[in-house]
């Protein structure tokens, strides 16, 4: 099993008649994952076409669960439209919504995390690259990629990465494929100040997943939410955990490309977080380099084989 | 994006949160007109710039205090000549200071009692929290350690807004005799309304007074917007003023760039936030120093490229370039010509380490090898971070 998504789930793209949509709809049909209906209101009945397939566009998210029975929905809209695209979706009932797009308005963003309170729709993201659960085939092909990540570096496996960061989840993902090691499922949870699931959120899912055996939090300067996550960790969680905090030498008060990588407070900086993260049991990697390996040791600590 | 006091207040008057009488001027020859806005009196003189810690301040001149009391108009008008133009340095600008282009003058009111007064994001519940103390003027992050029952937290519902009972939660908390209640109750929920219409980051003041008479005032004013926002904002976006920020993080923008200039040698120029954070992190891990945070975006075009290494030779302590692409999607022969075509049209002579992994990196690599440029590849980040440490050193 992986979290969150499996190669059989049915994904919708919003904005795939886009350039940025279509062109990562494409990768996605490539790597086999079921791309089965795109939408863009104005455009429903015609066709998003790539190579020998063809998926059909709906002018709206519930017309085009209705038609195709799918349960998870891609964001791939401008940043002004961002937050109505997603509450279509915890309209519609999805299970789950990736919001891709990068720079929503945080007001918006604090209005439909309000809205989803007590609606059963997941969202992750938004400014994240996304979900990918590998597959068996060649360059883990046949498995689920939801988003902007490069397919071929994952590897069918047992450890879940989650992280705020696009590209250092794909280097921490490729540092383990280089080893030998597979992912049960890879997730960005985005690198804005208010999204729809924290890194305890996905570690919760991980520690329940029978087949996840290690995992790798990524983190950064801004928040608490890796505090917290490690705090439950400490409490509740057997597995071997690695994490690695960014941002050791951002300077505080300075926005670091992500909205929500700022440092506000003491509590914040990377050399705390750092700190909570020891005290709680997880190997902490000394550099980006070393964020495999530390898991390696991490498992070895706890005799757990990870492949 | 910050903006200046002065322009702070503007926007609480509009929105009826009552400040001090002020008007501001960028020239002495404007200061005549900028008083006689003022009534004759006890007048405050204050520096505009985007940092704190200005009353405390001094000027590169010798010139003490970027805020002054002063007992007359025309003393105000002596103060300002020694402050505009000139460069404050606080705890918050760093050693090279603040050229102050405006100076604001404001009635210096009689004060009661001084408060504190904030609105911004809390992340934890994803709410706007106001955040309110009864010691005011100084630092709130020293209150909440030391005496953390002097603050008042009342956090906001986005679906129904500021509740009158979290008004009065505040007011009472404060301890406000009846008059300055009434006051103090319709300068919060203005102050609220100002936040949430105008997208902003965070809104703090910092002393909120009320005066012997039962007004209650902004008597400072720091404002911040969430810059995701701006674009449908143009009467903030118009409050920017370019002179407060790096001349290159500017020039970095328009190429849709994210560059923040910090103080070492070892120039980083990597795709993505958080890779371009760990690498200025591993950087300083093995003993160098990152002259700037630089994330050129998923892709990395050669445009993008050229204009990354025209930003990053700008900065005259850099003396060598450190290279971070992760191409997943991209292929990283087309990242690699676009390096080598960049070096050329700059005539790059630091030393330059490339670390490029991901799609068709052989390719890459060798084409960054056959480019006849001095360029040192590394095989992964540790790898490229210890060979241009040691080239710089």
């Amino acid at each position: 099993m992986a979290i969150l998504v499996t190669p059989q789930t049915k994904i919708i793209i919003q904005g795939i008649t886009g350039d940025f949509g279509g062109r990562h709809a494409g990768l996605s049909l490539d790597y086999g994952t079921q791309v089965v209906a795109g939408v863009t209101p104005g455009k429903g009945g015609k066709f998003f076409e790539y190579k020998d397939q063809k998926v059909p566009v709906f002018n709206s998210v519930a017309e085009a669960k209705k038609a195709t029975g799918a349960t998870v929905s891609a964001i791939f809209v401008p940043p002004p439209y961002a937050a109505d695209a997603i509450l279509e979706c915890v309209d519609a009932g999805l299970d789950l919504v990736v919001a891709i797009t990068e720079g929503i308005p945080i007001k918006d963003m604090v209005r439909v995390k309000r809205a989803m309170q007590g609606k059963p729709t997941r969202v992750i993201g938004p400014n994240c690259p996304g979900v990918v659960t590998p597959g068996a085939g060649k360059d883990s092909t046949g498995g689920c990629r939801i988003g902007i990540a490069p397919g071929y570096i994952h590897k069918k496996g047992h450890v879940g990465v989650v992280s705020r960061s696009g590209t250092l989840t794909y280097e921490a993902v490729y540092q383990l494929t280089t080893r030998g090691i597979g992912q049960t499922t890879s997730v960005g949870i985005g690198g804005d100040p208010v999204n729809g699931s924290s890194h305890l959120d996905i570690i919760k899912m991980f520690n329940e997943d029978r087949d996840t055996r290690g995992i790798i939090m990524i983190g950064e300067i801004g928040g608490t939410a890796e505090v917290e996550a490690a705090r439950w960790i400490k409490e509740n969680c057997k597995k071997p955990v690695a994490g690695f905090i960014a941002g050791a030498t951002a300077p505080a008060g300075r926005r670091m490309g992500h909205a929500g990588a700022i440092i506000g407070g003491a509590e914040d900086t990377a050399a705390a977080k750092i700190a909570v993260l020891k005290e709680c049991g997880i190997e902490v990697a000394a550099t980006p380099s070393d964020m495999a390996d530390a898991l390696i040791r991490a498992a070895k600590a706890k005799k757990v084989k990870l492949s | 994006m910050n903006i200046h006091e002065y322009q702070a207040k503007a926007l609480c008057e509009k929105f009826g949160v009552p400040v001090p009488k002020g008007a501001a001027a960028t020239s002495v020859a404007d200061f005549p007109t900028a008083l006689a806005q003022l009534p004759e009196g006890p007048t405050m003189v204050k520096s505009q710039i985007h940092a704190g810690g200005r009353g405390k301040g001094t000027f590169t001149n010798g010139f003490k205090g970027g805020v002054k009391f002063c007992k007359t108009k025309a003393e105000a008008r002596e103060m300002a000549s020694a402050m505009l133009g000139n460069t404050l340095v606080t705890v918050q600008t760093g050693p090279a200071g603040r050229k102050v282009q405006t100076v604001y003058f404001t009635v210096a009111n009689d004060i009661k009692k001084e408060y504190y007064l904030a609105i911004l994001l809390d992340r934890r519940t994803s709410r706007p929290v106001i955040i309110a103390s009864t010691e005011g003027g100084v630092e709130i992050e020293k209150v909440a350690k030391e005496t953390p029952e002097k603050i008042f937290k009342v956090f906001i519902d986005p679906a129904y807004g500021l509740a009158d009972y979290q008004v009065r939660e505040l007011v009472f908390g404060l301890g406000f005799n009846p008059a300055e209640a009434k006051n103090a109750s319709k300068l919060i929920r203005s102050l609220y309304a100002m936040y949430w219409a105008t997208d902003a980051a965070m809104v703090e003041i910092n002393p909120l007074v009320t005066t012997p008479t039962g007004e209650v005032l902004a008597l400072d004013a720091k404002v911040s917007f969430d810059d995701n926002s701006l674009f449908r904002h143009p009467e903030i976006l118009s409050l920017r003023d370019l002179n407060e920020e790096d001349p290159k993080e500017i020039e970095a923008s328009k190429h849709e760039l994210n560059y923040i200039a910090l103080d070492g040698s070892i120039a980083c120029l990597v795709n993505g936030a958080g890779l371009a954070m760990a690498t200025m992190d591993i950087v300083k891990h093995f003993g160098g120093n990152p002259a700037n945070f630089l994330d050129v975006g998923g892709g990395a075009s050669k445009e993008q490229v050229v204009a990354a290494f025209k930003i990053i030779l700008g900065d005259k302590n850099v003396k060598g370039i450190l290279v971070n692409i992760f191409g997943g999607i991209m292929d990283c022969d087309v990242i690699a010509n676009g390096i080598v075509e960049a070096a050329k049209e700059v005539g790059l002579s630091l030393p330059l380490v490339v670390r490029l992994e991901g799609n068709n990196s052989v390719a890459g690599k060798a084409t960054l090898s056959k480019s006849g440029l001095a360029i040192t590849t590394g095989d992964s980040m540790a790898d490229a971070a210890q060979k241009i440490v040691k080239l710089v050193a």
